[in-house]
């Protein structure tokens, strides 16, 4: 469905942040996109759905395709009404307006089935119903998720690209986002899933990868890259032998490099 | 403003020249709003400080001039109408060319400036005031052009108080146009609008075309001044549109900066608050002109605003971190 073919993406004309990073959403599956801070999952995201101008960035090498139809550098709005819609990282609901109205803004481009997807999205949050004419700003930050995240559906998107759900959350409204993904795509929506959260992300993936500065570094079966032991070390925080702290003072530099990278 | 104190003397004392007084204040007050309303709309939007909306003003005034005068068209099409519905008709439509041209000018001069600096974006719309404002008056001449609006100098008298026909329709007509832009925000379209103001790259993501949404601010503003534009121009503030039609803005200015810059709300209660002030000294504070000085009641509008902005630097309804130029 979705395809990412060796993009390479520049910031400013000089900072080179994707290195030539390829990716595959099928048709119907959860997608999860793993990497530490400054890896680029961000910036993958606006390099698919055409936010990059306005942080002064550039498609330098690559393409995009979705559903057999190249939208590599494609406006936003265009990307938008070919049906992917994303949930972005940090949130950006619209503060000053109440949930109704975030509802009605991310409808734009959805005119004709709005209050389809608005009763599939009031379905999907209960919160949202009593909250509906609340102002966004006010709301907690899990409500807040679920108005981005029914915000992002109100567009009745083919695929959701979520970044970073679980910011910031308690480890049960985690487990509740990660609830309503999987929900979500069973109702047929192909997700692309960015988290750093490895566990939540792997656990309902279908496939994931791994990035890092910019590279795809690993890609498989969620249970196999769970299993392997730079995940593990690395993005899940266990050692081997269970119960033996490790510090990281005590690795030899060359030591603390992922094994991957060598 | 001075047709307040011809009408205001023409009552004497008392509770009489008080209403009358507030009546003049509320005529005054309700243009400013308009203009502030327009203002604030393509400030929220856009981000950009339009210091051309003293001149959108005058084009609308000066477009409403060519419909109903030079172009005639309400004697050209339907001679019979009553002259009241066809010249609200060339009004309509002398204030659409002037919303058109607003967006024109943003396309043209506007968009093409975005991601620059705001600083150098205010400054450019200084170049656009000079520039429409010239064109205008070179379209008024010295003695101005007059918009032949059916109502001339009628008054009538409402208990104690008189007043032009002008200012009658001047009041319905701005409280049609508040509701409307009311409405208009609560629209699929005005809640993109808000949207785009409160978070653009959010606006984007939901498929909202910021560049529609940067023209139509421009028009609705152009719109508004225009609106403001035909009172300020008839009787009984000016007999037509003139060079001085676009100086209304300074009146305004206070308004808008009273009311906060970044609320539409404030923008009509400031317009509201700084038209009473300047009635309001007009009549009263005459009396103090060897001390005050003549035509005080051209800067009390400054005066509040300068008070007010020791208490509150953002405004009375003003978002404590707007970004100024």
């Amino acid at each position: 469905m979705l395809s990412v073919e060796n993009l390479e993406f520049v910031y400013n004309d000089v900072v080179l942040v994707l290195r030539g990073i390829s990716l595959q959403v099928p048709t119907g599956k959860i997608v999860a996109l793993l990497g530490a801070n400054g890896a680029g999952k961000t910036t993958t995201v606006r390099a698919i759905t055409g936010l990059a101008a306005v942080h002064e960035g550039d498609i330098t090498k690559g393409s995009v395709q979705f559903e057999g139809a190249d939208i590599t550098g494609r406006d936003p709005s265009d990307v938008v009404r070919l049906g992917i819609s994303q949930v972005m990282e940090g949130r950006r609901i619209f503060a000053e307006l109440t949930v109704l109205e975030n509802l009605r803004a991310g409808a734009y481009t959805n005119r004709a089935g709005m209050s389809a997807s608005m009763d599939r999205v009031m379905a999907l949050f209960p919160r949202l119903v009593e909250k509906r004419s609340a102002t966004a700003g006010y709301l907690s930050g899990g409500e807040q998720q679920m108005l981005a995240i029914g915000r992002a559906l109100m567009q009745n998107p083919k695929l959701l690209i979520l970044d970073e759900p679980s910011l910031g959350l308690a480890p049960l409204l985690v487990k509740q986002i990660r609830d309503i993904v999987v929900e979500i795509n069973q109702q047929g929506t192909s997700v692309l899933l960015i988290e750093q959260n490895a566990n939540m992300a792997l656990s309902i993936a279908h496939h994931g990868y791994i990035m890092e500065t910019g590279k795809m570094v690993m890609d498989g079966d969620p249970a196999k890259l769970l299993k392997d032991e730079d995940v593990q070390e690395f993005y899940l925080g266990l050692h081997g032998d269970e119960g033996d702290r490790k510090s990281f003072r005590d690795v030899k530099h060359y030591k603390r490099r992922k094994r991957w990278l060598s | 403003m001075t047709d307040t104190l011809i009408l205001a003397q023409a009552t004497v004392g008392g509770i009489e020249q008080f209403w009358q007084m507030v009546v003049g204040g509320l005529a005054l007050g309700t243009i400013y709003a308009l203009l502030a309303m327009g203002f604030v709309i393509i400030f929220k939007a856009t981000q950009v400080v339009n210091f051309a909306h003293g001149a959108l003003v005058a084009v609308g005034a000066f477009l409403v001039a060519l419909t109903a005068v030079e172009i005639d068209v309400p004697g050209r099409w339907i001679p019979s109408a009553p002259t009241w519905v066809t010249w609200a008709l060339a009004a309509v439509l002398g204030v659409a060319l002037g919303g058109a041209a607003g967006m024109v000018l943003e396309r043209l001069f506007i968009r093409p400036m975005v991601g620059e600096p705001l600083f150098q974006i205010a400054i450019l719309t200084v170049g656009l005031d000079i520039v429409l404002r010239t064109i205008v008056d070179d379209f008024a001449g010295l003695d101005g052009r007059p918009l032949a609006d059916p109502w001339g100098t009628a008054t009538a008298t409402i208990g104690p108080v008189t007043v032009p026909h002008t200012q009658l329709v001047q009041l319905g007509v701005t409280v049609v146009a508040v509701v409307a832009v009311a409405l208009f925000f609560r629209s699929r379209t005005g809640v993109a609008m808000r949207a785009t103001a409160f978070d653009q790259e959010a606006a984007r993501a939901q498929g909202i075309t910021v560049g529609r949404i940067f023209g139509l601010s421009w028009l609705l503003g152009a719109v508004l001044a225009g609106v403001a534009g035909i009172f300020a121009s008839i009787f009984p503030r000016a007999a037509g549109v003139s060079s001085a039609t676009a100086f209304v803005a300074f009146g305004a200015f206070p308004a808008i900066i009273l009311g906060g810059l970044d609320s539409i709300v404030g923008a009509i209660v400031g317009g509201i608050v700084i038209g009473l002030a300047e009635s309001a000294a007009s009549v009263y504070l005459t009396g103090f002109s060897n001390v005050l000085g003549s035509g005080f009641s051209a800067i009390i509008g400054y005066v509040i605003m300068l008070l007010v902005l020791l208490i509150r630097p953002y405004g009375l309804f003003g978002t404590e971190e707007v970004r100024r130029v």
